[in-house]
């Protein structure tokens, strides 16, 4: 449903997306992850069509974006951080805009209309003013305006940010609702719990595709090094010296414990306890853990330098 | 069709629901008018004159209540000594002192030029000298009138050749300044309400990002400025009849001509004012840079080069070129013709045609930066 081959973006000097190419199926929630300013937005607007790539093409619902948007855009829905609603209309009103705008009419528009209110669970508020209801309410309505006219593609740009996690769940729910039902969702992210939802991530870090996969893949294959969870009696200055050992590649905090990133096949957790002992350490635990997507985004982002 | 209606009908209930900017397209309009209509006045009518008549005879009685027998002069205060002229001047009591000197009555019967002294508060020059204009005529007719005396009194039949000046003003015949500044008043006015309240309407979306939602889904660069800009003209054709009412109302400014060639002048009018607050709109990145934008645009043509202050025919050469690419200068001209001469659409053809042409290159504008960004 979505392929995008060497799509780059400059800004003057800057490359925002720098020769990114992936493909998307039918049905399947494709994850954009990487830290802000990474491209994802960016990427994300080229394929809506917003945004003119520099170079390198996409094609969207069998369109190409480039030279037959106006296809593209009667096949997408797109939401973005801010929810683009109009605060100062009420709920009926935003979505009779976003339904004429999308040329719903009568009974279509009535239909459709009453299976968005239920599905954000807006029943009973279709007169209130936007800008007076909670923000998980408003960005459900923006998820409502954005499939109102049943799109085959949804584009959600951060959909997430700013609600609190139960709202989160909810609307994560909802999202794999539209999927079940044959809908193509490309999301970006920076919450990675969020990114376990996706059938499969791209790992986007300066403008470059790092990672592309399954979350599982990910996890494998992208940071193919040991990684050990060590609980230290004090943590002042330990990460200095950790950073000096032959064979540690990066150590970084996780909660009151330390995960350290070591070359593949250097250590085990013996070996590496009395290398800590060595240097003066204090080990209370050492453990060989899987990685996480955490560990992966945290190394991911350290190892490729920044181009810019 | 549908979905500039469903633009069209979202832009009607925002508008509605934005008090601020009704208020700024119906209520300030018509507070600046009564404003400007009352404060603007160039006309100079009951100054107030204090009065020392050292003469005190009948001659210089009779010379002082010719001057009071007009709306020109109001006699407000009566001294005694010539050292009370300059604190009543200073105190803003009066604006003009008018002095008779001991032995006007005398000169005035021995046949030699009596000379009566003002001193005007020269302040404000242009009123100062519309006075002394006055004063001037007046001193002259009263010399007449003593002249005519005096050779009736001789005995001789007055059949002195004069030549006497007879105007006729014509299309604003009791030369109220009032009636010449309205459609310029009403041009400003129109001018601020349009061009402003349009300038923010594209720019406000971008702000508020729901530009990106638009320019996601299908609707074409002329649906989405069509969309926006019709409620604006409905709006600008009420403001428009409501300052006419006004103008009616508290100033007596009636339209000599047809109505039919005011609308469409106004039609033409709202086509470039809405154009170049679109365009301002599609070319600023903020509502603050396009309003002050929009503000420095259309204040400035407004009062310096529309005529409604200065005549442009009175402008250096490169003014009256300059005025040219300025919508008020036109929208004046036609409305003056209009609403004063009566004029018909032969004689305004060229206002409405540059108006038009304007409109366009507004409108192109706004255009082609819209759907540069779709």
């Amino acid at each position: 449903m979505i392929v995008a081959r060497e799509l780059t973006c400059v800004f003057g000097s800057f490359t925002a997306v720098d020769h990114v190419s992936f493909a998307v199926a039918r049905g399947e929630i494709f994850g954009f992850l990487g830290p802000n300013g990474a491209g994802k937005s960016t990427t994300i607007r080229m394929l809506c069509g917003l945004l003119r790539p520099t170079s390198g093409t996409a094609r969207v619902a069998g369109y190409d974006t480039g030279r037959e948007p106006e296809c593209v855009r009667e096949r997408i829905g797109y939401m973005s951080q801010k929810f683009s609603l109009y605060r100062d209309l009420s709920v009926r009103e935003n979505l009779a805009f976003f339904g004429g705008v999308y040329g719903l009419t009568g009974a279509r528009l009535q239909a459709r209309r009453e299976a968005v209110v239920g599905m954000a669970g807006l029943a009973g508020m279709i007169d209130r003013i936007t800008g007076t209801l909670s923000g998980a309410l408003q960005q459900r309505l923006a998820l409502g305006c954005a499939i109102l006219h049943e799109p085959s593609i949804l584009f959600l740009d951060e959909p997430t940010s700013g609600v609190d996690p139960l709202s989160r769940r909810t609307f994560w729910d909802l999202i794999q609702g539209l999927a079940a039902k044959g809908v193509t969702v490309l999301v970006t992210t920076h919450f990675l719990d969020e990114a376990e939802f996706c059938q499969r991530l791209a790992f986007i870090h300066a403008g470059r595709l790092v990672a592309l996969g399954t979350p599982a893949d990910v996890r494998r294959e992208s940071v193919q090094e040991d990684l050990f969870e060590v609980a230290l009696e004090t943590l002042a200055g330990a990460r200095e010296k950790l950073q000096g050992l032959a064979d540690v590649l990066a150590v970084s905090f996780f909660g009151p414990r330390l995960h350290v990133f070591c070359r593949s096949g250097c250590y085990d957790s013996h070996t590496l306890g009395r290398a800590l002992a060595a240097r003066g350490l204090a080990t209370q635990h050492v453990a060989r853990v899987p990685v996480r997507l955490e560990d992966v985004f945290i190394r991911l982002v350290q190892r490729q330098p920044l181009n810019r | 069709m549908q979905r500039f209606l469903a633009i069209f009908v979202k832009e009607i209930r925002q508008l509605r629901r934005d008090r601020l900017s009704l208020g700024m397209l119906f209520l300030v309009p018509v507070l600046l008018l009564a404003l400007y209509g009352y404060a603007l006045s160039f006309d100079v009518k009951h100054i107030p004159v204090a009065v020392l008549d050292e003469d005190a005879t009948r001659a210089s009685r009779e010379f002082l209540e010719s001057l009071f027998s007009n709306p020109y002069f109001d006699r407000v205060l009566t001294l005694d000594r010539r050292a009370e002229a300059d604190a009543v001047l200073d105190r803003g009591r009066a604006r003009l002192v008018l002095v008779i000197p001991r032995g006007f009555a005398q000169r005035l019967a021995r046949g030699e030029t009596a000379e009566v002294q003002a001193l005007v508060d020269g302040a404000d020059a242009s009123s100062a000298g519309a006075a002394v204009g006055y004063l001037d005529a007046l001193a002259a007719r009263a010399t007449r009138r003593v002249q005519i005396e005096t050779i009736q009194r001789a005995g001789i039949a007055p059949s002195l050749p004069l030549v006497a000046l007879v105007p006729r003003i014509w299309f604003n015949p009791d030369q109220e300044s009032s009636h010449f500044l309205i459609p310029g008043l009403i041009s400003m006015l129109m001018m601020l309400a349009a061009v402003i309240a349009t300038s923010l309407s594209i720019v406000r979306e971008r702000e508020r990002r729901t530009l990106e939602q638009i320019l996601v889904s299908p609707v074409r660069p002329m649906e989405l400025i069509l969309g926006k800009t019709l409620p604006y003209v409905l709006v600008g054709v009420a403001t428009m009849g409501l300052i006419l009412l006004l103008g009616r109302i508290a100033f007596g400014v009636t339209v000599a001509g047809s109505w039919w060639l005011l609308s469409l002048t106004t039609l033409v009018f709202l086509f470039s004012a809405l154009g170049m607050g679109l365009m301002i709109s599609s070319i600023t990145r903020s509502q603050q840079v396009a309003f002050q934008l929009a503000t420095i645009l259309t204040l400035l043509p407004s009062f310096l080069l529309s005529g409604l202050i200065f005549p442009i025919r009175s402008m250096p050469v490169f003014h009256q070129v300059f005025s040219l690419f300025f919508i008020p200068r036109h929208f004046v001209t036609a409305l003056r013709a209009i609403m004063l001469k009566g004029a018909g659409f032969a004689e305004i053809w060229p206002s409405l045609a540059a108006m038009l042409a304007l409109g366009l290159f507004f409108n192109g504008i706004a255009l082609w930066r819209t759907r540069r960004s779709m």
